[in-house]
């Protein structure tokens, strides 16, 4: 079992390598379609002939394309992300920081959303039909509905501009205390719960009722298992591959789907740092965003198939 | 007390403020408070209350926060390269320059003790003794020389490279004394150093991560797109300031949340404030709305030099098309100025008044198209979130003009690459201009013949020679005379329609104090942290 599972990770590993190779190749065709190029970005209005060529020859924009890829993966082949053209600072230095914030956010947002997502979606199968059931999953779709940059604003509104309980910012860096980091990350928190939680719910609460329905469950239920131990112990297992993956995937938007969370709050995190990079035609910073988003999103959908694969003995051989 | 004031809003105490601090007539205020449907009991207390404000004197102490409206990853500390409203704000900070433009759009003097020339071509600038950077370094020649030069070399990125150009000869004299010979006589270069990206750093410095500067604050940390933080200079040159004593900044880009941060306390000031939230922050208690009236404009360009603006009936009719009352009173609800189609600001000393704006006069216009043949043809009109209301202004334009049966075809182009893709390019476009300090600086970057941004192709020897005599004399009535008449030629004939002035509005609490506005940009010319202080 365990070589099994270590042949699927490598084999995903290479894959990945791969998949990672052609994000770069597309990611930088994209760039190089946009109208402008740095140097014009960066001089703006006051972009004159003379001084895009001066500012393109010190970054070595007038070098082909080609070359200028080849120049990024030979660098990111010995380790080195390159150097911003914006700011000339390093890559790994801009994108350290803030890529620990958005890891934190994202850790303290899983840590509540996954708990509560799956009991509400567990509780909801088993009292299918029930009020319950009905208030919840209404709840669901209507919080969906709700697009999130009115989530977020709303509760700016609510709690930092009227209430004054919580401040309208969230700088991600000045944490201190514990108090501090729930102060700091109560809203955002609440806004990416709304949006993630929905899908979660809803596939958890189909994959459970799938299982309930069939026979085995129902001999349980004959043999006088208890409700609790018929649903976690007999249903529970096989419903869990549809869950992982539902999972994953709702948490892989907490790389670079919270931009507009992070804009409301003026959290300093990764997907804000690509959308401004992007802006800028930075492209070293573009890749490595670019590489971040792929390789957290990659990780965690093999992280489902592993569990999926583990808690099914059939797929185990 | 203005609760009970109709028509009366916080920005309009602001209007009145900075009003008497230009030193306007008792008569001209009368008029505002007329306007505003004042009473005479009433603007007795708006008065007082202005007054208050400006005779209060600065306490010191205090942790400073601003929000600026835009910051990215390339925030920079090189004043060579700034360009987002919070590099302003960072590097008039940190470091200083020779001149500083003042409220009043007055020359003080900064780092430089004295500024002075014979025929405006050959400029001596003595520099102030015992100035030290924050590393500890005394200021001296050499450091200015290399601060002016640098701007010179491509490969710097300078946004001023044009400007500088004009300086072919910079040299040290002796440790405090520079010698700058201009490549022809130009009277305005005391004003041309007050530009931010003229501030001095020390000679040498390459890695401007540090911040090193002779500025009212020294750098703690710098986190570009993230925030800046700073701690008082206690060895600044100038006495007492600055009052605060530290100063924290960050971009928020977005309007509302930056005006929420304002209200719910997080931040002290809120630059540039939109119109759509301007009710959203009268509505709080404790903040107060600084409004200045500034010289950047939104202006719809007509090529002289294709159709259809080579017909000069076409260009006349469409300045007559412009609706520049609904404009200011709708488009930008009410923070602006009526403009009267020529670059140079009211702020200005050099503004000629007698210059006044076109009415609106559809009829006027359907005879002027008419007269060109092109009324009943389709126009297209490229607009764009780019160029700041321009999009609105379009369409007040598209809907005066089917009234009149021509018809305005709007085309709105991405945000995206417009400065390079359509400003200055397409026939009938829409462009926006930041304020600049002097006249000749707006008339030789877009009107001129070899004005690089000339954006309708105006061309006219004529007025050429004019604006070089201007530059050239240093003859102060002379000089006024000049511009007066430039500014008359450039409404008349020029292809650029100018409707208003936007007001620069920037929020902060009622706390904090001596908060005063610039003709270089909101926030003080975005010098605000050296001069504000808290109420205590």
């Amino acid at each position: 079992m365990n070589s099994q599972v270590l042949r699927l990770v490598m084999g995903r590993l290479g894959v990945a390598a791969v998949t990672l190779l052609i994000v770069s190749l597309v990611v930088f065709g994209a760039t190089q379609m946009l109208p402008g190029d740095v140097a014009e970005i960066l001089l703006g209005q006051a972009a004159t002939p003379e001084a895009v060529a001066g500012l393109r020859q010190a970054m070595h924009l007038d070098q082909p394309a080609l070359w200028q890829y080849g120049h990024w993966l030979w660098g990111l082949a010995q380790g080195d992300l390159g150097t911003s053209y914006a700011n000339n600072m390093p890559v790994a230095q801009l994108i350290g920081g803030r890529l620990v914030n958005t890891l934190r956010l994202a850790a303290v947002t899983a840590a509540i959303a996954v708990p509560l997502a799956l009991t509400l979606g567990i509780t909801c199968a088993m009292y299918r039909g029930s009020l319950y059931d009905r208030v919840v999953s209404a709840g669901v779709i209507g919080v969906i509905s709700v697009p999130e940059f009115m989530i977020a604003t709303l509760a700016v509104l609510i709690f930092a501009v009227w209430l004054k309980w919580l401040p309208a910012l969230s700088l991600g860096n000045d944490i201190s205390s514990i108090g501090q980091m729930l102060r700091a990350f109560a809203m955002p928190v609440i806004t990416l719960l709304c949006v993630i939680c929905a899908q979660m719910i809803r596939m958890t609460r189909a994959a459970m009722i799938s299982v309930l329905d069939s026979p085995y469950v129902e001999m349980a239920l004959l043999k006088g298992a208890s409700r609790p131990r018929m649903v976690l112990h007999h249903a529970l297992p096989n419903a869990v591959g549809p869950i992982v993956n539902a999972v994953a995937l709702s948490l892989s938007y907490l790389f670079g789907g919270v931009i507009i969370v992070e804009t409301v709050f003026n959290y300093p995190g990764v997907a804000r740092l690509m959308v401004d990079s992007v802006a800028t035609r930075d492209l070293p910073l573009i890749q490595a965003c670019a590489m971040i988003f792929c390789i957290g999103y990659l990780s965690l959908i093999t992280f489902a198939d592993v569990i999926a694969i583990l808690s099914n003995p059939r797929l185990r051989k | 007390m203005t609760k009970d004031i109709t028509n009366w809003t916080a920005s309009d105490d602001c209007m009145v403020e900075s009003a008497m601090r230009r030193g306007a007539s008792r008569r001209e205020l009368l008029r505002m408070f007329m306007a505003g449907g004042v009473a005479f009991a009433a603007a007795g207390t708006v008065l007082g209350r202005a007054g208050a404000a400006l005779a209060a004197t600065p306490v010191r102490g205090g942790h400073l926060i601003g929000a600026s409206a835009a910051g990215s990853t390339a925030d920079t500390l090189d004043p060579a390269k700034a360009s987002a409203q919070i590099d302003y704000v960072r590097i008039s900070s940190l470091y200083n320059r020779l001149t500083f433009l003042n409220g009043k759009g007055q020359i003080d003097m900064e780092l430089a003790d004295s500024i002075e020339t014979k025929d405006a071509k050959t400029w001596t600038i003595k520099l102030k003794k015992d100035v030290t950077f924050h590393d500890g370094k005394t200021l001296d020649a050499e450091d200015v020389v290399f601060s002016l030069q640098r701007h010179l070399d491509e490969s710097v990125g300078s946004k001023v490279n044009a400007m500088a150009k004009q300086m072919t000869g910079i040299k040290a004299l002796d440790a405090s004394t520079v010698e700058i010979t201009l490549a022809a006589a130009n009277a305005d270069l005391p004003t041309i150093l007050a530009l931010h990206h003229f501030m001095i750093v020390a000679r040498g410095t390459t890695d401007f991560s540090k911040g090193n500067g002779t500025g009212a604050f020294v750098l703690e940390s710098f986190e570009p797109g993230v925030k800046s933080l700073m701690k008082r200079n206690d060895n600044y040159f100038k006495p007492n300031a600055p009052y605060v004593d530290s100063f924290e900044c960050f971009a928020i880009p977005d309007v509302t949340a930056r005006v929420n941060a304002l209200i719910s306390g997080d931040v002290h000031v809120a630059a540039s404030i939109k119109p759509q939230a301007l009710r959203l922050v009268e509505a709080a208690g404790g903040i107060d709305v600084v409004r200045n009236i500034s010289g950047n404009y939104t202006n719809l360009n007509m090529r002289l030099d294709m159709a259809p603006g080579d017909k000069a009936a076409f260009v006349e009719g469409m300045k007559y098309l412009l609706n520049r009352e609904l404009i200011q009173k709708s488009v930008v609800r009410g923070l602006a100025e009526i403009a009267n189609d020529q670059p140079v600001s009211p702020s200005d000393r050099y503004y000629n008044p007698e210059v006044k704006p076109r009415e609106f006069d559809p009829e006027r216009a359907k005879a002027l198209f008419e007269k060109a043949g092109l009324l009943g043809q389709s126009i297209p009109v490229v607009a764009s979130d780019a160029a700041d209301y321009s999009v609105e202004m379009a369409t007040v334009l598209q809907q005066a003009g089917s009234a009149i049966g021509m018809k305005l075809d709007i085309q709105r182009m991405p945000a995206d690459g417009y400065w390079s893709k359509y400003w200055l390019v397409a026939p009938v476009h829409f462009g926006n201009i930041n304020p600049r300090p002097t006249p000749d600086i707006l008339f030789s970057l877009l009107y001129t013949s070899d004005a690089p941004w000339n954006e309708s192709k105006f061309s006219d020897p004529k007025f050429d020679a004019m604006v070089a005599e201007a530059r050239g004399t240093l003859d102060e009535a002379r000089r006024k005379e000049i511009y007066g008449e430039c500014q008359q030629i450039v409404s008349d004939r020029a292809g650029t329609a100018i409707p208003v002035w936007l007001s620069n509005v920037d929020a902060k609490t009622s706390k904090l104090q001596g908060f005063e506005t610039n003709p270089l940009g909101g926030q003080m010319g975005y010098t605000m942290a050296e001069h504000v202080w808290f109420q205590a």
